[in-house]
């Protein structure tokens, strides 16, 4: 047996070594002073320290040395777990016993070697190769362990879980809000976007127009057009009979939902168009010669060769939007912006996490979700997801 | 000389190429044939290094092919392949040029040899010398492929299925255009395809190969009168043997004392050619002459027949 | 379909904004409508033709940055030396892609602090996806006989890299550094929010004082450079392609 040593492994190794360095947490008198850094051997009990220092080590040195993917993905999740509960016991651990105010939050220690752990299961899970529904099933797994994680309340001397305790409410109203602006406008914009798609895929002089003018759109600054909406929307609600009753005003969610939607077109009606491009003219030959009408067409044979095409639009559409609706906050649209631009203004800098962490699991997930889908899709038709 | 002597590769404990041994005369063509995953292309790769042999050695004039590193080794090797592999953002100059830039020749001289070869395989350096890959045709392609393969003057011209990828008609032009061209720059060429026919057009000596082995190495009258396995047999077809005899021996050779009537034919043709012309303008002999037109006597069918006829 | 617009267009979009930024007042009446009595109709907390130029610089700096480090990166990992590194890249890619821009510079804040600096490493973190991402498809998808052909004519792997590699690979790369370089426009609007000076201001100082037309020439502003760099961009990969149509036919 020959020892080979994996280059990546090595990598992940000397960064972990690093971050088993690097201050492990940060204990604060109150939630927005600066904090004062704490080693791993500091921040925790003893015991516990040894088993984070000892398990990071084992993984480390399995990434050097093993290369079975398998081995390296139980020694990244391992490692993960220990590391993820090691932070949250320093927060019992750092704070004095009646003090409310103070705050523990992970340091730079913490946070690579989270980075460091993760990339390990990356790349373990890139090369097995795995097929959608098993990666659905890691994503799965991975979430289910941070919600028990939650549950069992690991994490709940940490600073980040106190921002959201006193907000819990709002924090949930805020997820709602960012889901139904995210997923809304797509909804709607797929609703507009598909029908658009086939129009311009069969009246090709429309085709230029309409994608000019959507690419025009794109290059407005998201900040900006939520904000140009604002004075259009307003006048809507004051001049259009029942329009404020629906919940049409300048502020507030209306124009962050047309913002989105206008987003959210142009990547649907182009790769709508780029779809049924793609199907093979001797298909649609033969479905002709079969005696298809073209109504038929368009639903048995065309569409169906166009799905995995749309639904990568679909895909693209979704972590965009989930990533922009932040950007609604700015306008009293709500959303997990609300909290990301709250913890800027007050430099806190765990209100920030609580909403841009969320945003990034959430686009994160829908990625992965969608991913699988479109390589389902994609083997049945024969086809390829991307464009 | 090209000396290749009990070469071997493998590839995951599959012999690809299993201990090959032959000998390529200086100034001469040698093809070798045989069905894809016989080998014939590792082998000629292993010759400039693209791929590194297991055991056995190469030499080259006498000079281990391992004796200097594989990049120098293969600028001066010239190297030909079937989608002739143009660069697309060069124009067919700089595309010629390469090597000799590489080597670091003086660009009076690079300018000079460009054009000489442009000359030499038909394409007007005035017209071609500017253009891009992708402005010419399939057989200009070609010829300017193998054109940059002979620009640093190598001795040697390594072909990978170098007419592959044309049309027959223009195929067989190219064929004889390389013929000619080796005879004017005499330079060595290995030559790998999986065609009978283009290997009995162009070779001095043919190899056969199969699985890895080579299973003969001989001149094409030799495989024809003399397979040395079935396989070689079957390679050749058995129904063509007389037509491939008629078709690698020309008139010269057939030549007899006498008169015929008719347009002559010059000595250089192939019999199988000849054959063709005698049948079709139903003569049972015609006249020869030399390349300059002076009568050499006469040929006819029946000899040439049995010319072509196996062992009685 | 051509992707870049006719040159009039092109060139009048280009005096629009070099007027409206030299003299932006002559837009005053075009802007009046949009505001309430007495408000000013153009920005009047700063220059816009400063702003536009930190803009641009913030933007150019992030850009140049991470396409010197994303070629290098997808050179690195498209060796040999570097091949382990290659599956794993990829994916990371695709993960990095589905952050949000906002988010990158959110967590950018605690660990830079406010000002130009957390913007700059955000726009230069999420501008090295698509440059990566286009020159690894660009090194990986190369036709595989001209890749032979430099080979066997005796170059070494820097010369292959250089002569043959790169510049086939360049109109996709210059396709990521197009990409990356509207993305960064757009999203150094949003570094405003954490103090940068960007043309952010100008629509965030709209936003809060409730007027519209600041926000409108904000957005405009950024808009048109987004079109015409997208532009100038396309005609240039249009024009190195156009020399060699049939590399990958």
């Amino acid at each position: 047996m020959t020892f080979r040593i994996d280059k990546l492994g090595l990598g992940i190794g000397l960064l972990a070594a690093y971050g088993l360095g690097s201050p492990w947490a940060t204990l604060r008198a109150n939630r927005i002073v600066q904090g004062e850094a704490v080693g791993l051997f500091a921040a925790l009990p003893l015991w516990a320290a040894w088993l984070v220092f000892c398990v990071t080590l084992a993984a480390g040195a399995i990434a050097i040395l093993s290369v079975r993917p398998s081995t390296r993905l139980a020694a990244a999740s391992v490692a993960l777990a220990t590391v993820c509960a090691g932070v949250g016991s320093a927060g019992g651990f750092l704070l004095p016993p009646d003090n409310s105010y103070a705050r523990v939050s992970p340091a730079s220690g913490f946070w690579i070697l989270l980075f460091a752990f993760a990339l390990l299961a990356a790349d373990a899970i890139t090369r097995m190769k795995p097929r959608p529904i098993t990666r659905l099933s890691y994503t799965a797994l991975a979430v289910a362990a941070i919600l028990t994680f939650l549950f069992l309340g690991v994490w709940s001397e940490l600073s980040i879980i106190k921002e959201y305790s006193v907000r819990a409410d709002a924090f949930w109203a805020e997820a709602m809000r960012h889901m139904t602006l995210a997923l809304g406008s797509l909804l709607a914009a797929t609703i507009a976007g598909i029908p658009l798609g086939v129009f311009c895929e069969r009246k090709v002089g429309a085709r230029a127009i309409v994608l000019n003018t959507l690419n025009l759109i794109q290059t407005i600054p998201s900040i900006a057009l939520f904000g140009m909406l604002i004075g259009p929307l307003a006048w809507i609600a004051v001049n259009v009979p029942g329009a404020a009753a629906a919940g049409i005003r300048g502020i507030g969610v209306a124009p962050a939902f047309v913002a989105l939607l206008l987003y959210s077109i142009l990547p649907i009606v182009a790769n709508t168009v780029a779809g049924l491009e793609g199907v093979p003219g001797a298909t649609r030959d033969a479905a002709k010669g079969l005696g298809m009408t073209s109504t038929q067409r368009l639903w048995r044979v065309e569409f169906p060769l166009a799905l995995p095409v749309i639904l990568t639009a679909i895909r693209i559409v979704l972590v965009q939007n989930i990533g922009l609706a932040t950007i609604a906050a700015l306008i009293g649209g709500g959303g997990f912006g609300t909290f990301v631009f709250q913890g800027l203004g007050q430099m806190a800098t765990d209100l920030v996490l609580l909403g841009a962490l969320p945003t990034v699991a959430l686009a994160f997930v829908s990625a992965v979700v969608l991913d699988a889908l479109i390589e389902t899709t994609a083997a049945e038709t024969g086809g390829k997801g991307a464009t | 000389m090209i000396e290749i002597d009990g070469v071997s590769k493998s590839y995951d404990g599959r012999a690809v190429v299993d201990n090959v041994t032959m000998v390529v005369q200086p100034r001469s063509i040698a093809v070798i044939v045989g069905t894809s995953g016989s080998g014939k292309t590792t082998l000629l790769r292993m010759i400039n290094r693209l791929v590194e042999r297991d055991s056995g050695s190469i030499r080259l004039d006498a000079e281990d092919n391992r004796s200097i590193p594989g990049y120098l080794l293969r600028r001066r090797i010239g190297y030909a392949i079937q989608e002739h592999g143009l660069f697309p953002h060069r124009t067919v100059s700089e595309n010629i040029a390469t090597v000799p830039r590489l080597l670091g020749w003086a660009p009076s001289r690079i300018n000079a040899k460009v054009r000489e070869l442009l000359v030499l395989f038909q394409l007007d350096p005035d017209i071609f010398g500017s253009r891009y890959p992708h402005e010419l045709s399939g057989g200009e392609k070609q010829r300017v492929g193998v054109a940059r393969a002979l620009a640093a003057e190598p001795n040697v011209l390594l072909m990978d299925e170098p007419f592959g990828a044309l049309d027959p008609v223009i195929r067989a032009k190219a064929q004889d255009d390389l013929r000619t061209i080796q005879r004017h720059l005499r330079t060595t060429i290995i030559l790998v395809t999986h065609d009978m026919e283009e290997a009995f057009r162009l070779a001095d000596k043919i190899a056969v190969m199969d699985a890895g082995r080579l299973l003969q190495y001989g001149t094409p009258d030799d495989l024809v009168r003399r397979p040395a396995t079935p396989f070689v047999e079957a390679l050749i077809g058995a129904r063509e043997r007389p037509f491939r005899l008629l078709a690698i021996n020309t008139l010269g050779e057939a030549v007899e004392v006498g008169e015929a009537d008719g347009p002559p034919l010059p000595a250089d043709t192939s019999q199988k050619d000849a054959v063709a012309e005698m049948v079709w303008s139903r003569r049972g002999a015609v006249p020869v002459v030399s390349s300059d037109g002076s009568p050499l006597g006469r040929v006819t069918l029946e000899a040439l027949l049995r010319r072509a006829g196996g062992p009685s | 379909m051509r992707r870049w617009l006719p040159l009039s267009f092109r060139l009048l979009l280009l005096g629009a904004l070099v007027v409206f930024l030299f003299w932006p007042y002559s837009f005053e009446p075009l802007l009046k409508p949009l505001v309430q009595q007495n408000a000013p109709a153009v920005y009047n907390q700063g220059s816009l033709l400063a702003l536009t130029v930190q803009h641009l610089v913030t933007v150019l700096a992030a850009t140049a940055a991470a396409t010197v480090v994303a070629i290098a990166l997808a050179v690195l990992v498209t060796r040999p030396f570097g091949a382990e590194f290659l599956p794993l890249s990829r994916s990371l890619v695709n993960i990095g892609q589905t952050f949000p821009p906002v988010a990158v510079l959110a967590l950018a804040v605690p660990v830079f602090g406010f000002g130009e600096k957390p913007t700059l490493i955000a726009l230069f973190l999420y501008g090295l996806l698509p440059i990566f991402e286009n020159t690894l498809t660009g090194l990986t998808n190369l036709p595989r006989p001209v890749m032979e052909a430099a080979r066997g004519m005796g170059m070494t792997g820097f010369q292959r890299l250089l002569r043959i590699e790169l510049p086939l690979a360049l109109p996709v790369i210059l396709a990521g550094i197009r990409l990356s370089a509207v993305i960064s426009l757009a999203t150094a609007t949003i570094g405003s929010t954490v103090a940068a000076k960007t043309l952010g201001e100008v629509i965030i100082a709209g936003l809060q004082s409730n007027n519209l037309a600041f926000v409108v020439q904000g957005g405009l502003i950024v808009g048109a450079l987004a079109v015409l760099i997208y532009d100038m961009l396309s005609a240039l990969e249009a024009r190195i392609s156009a020399t060699m149509q049939a590399a990958h036919g």
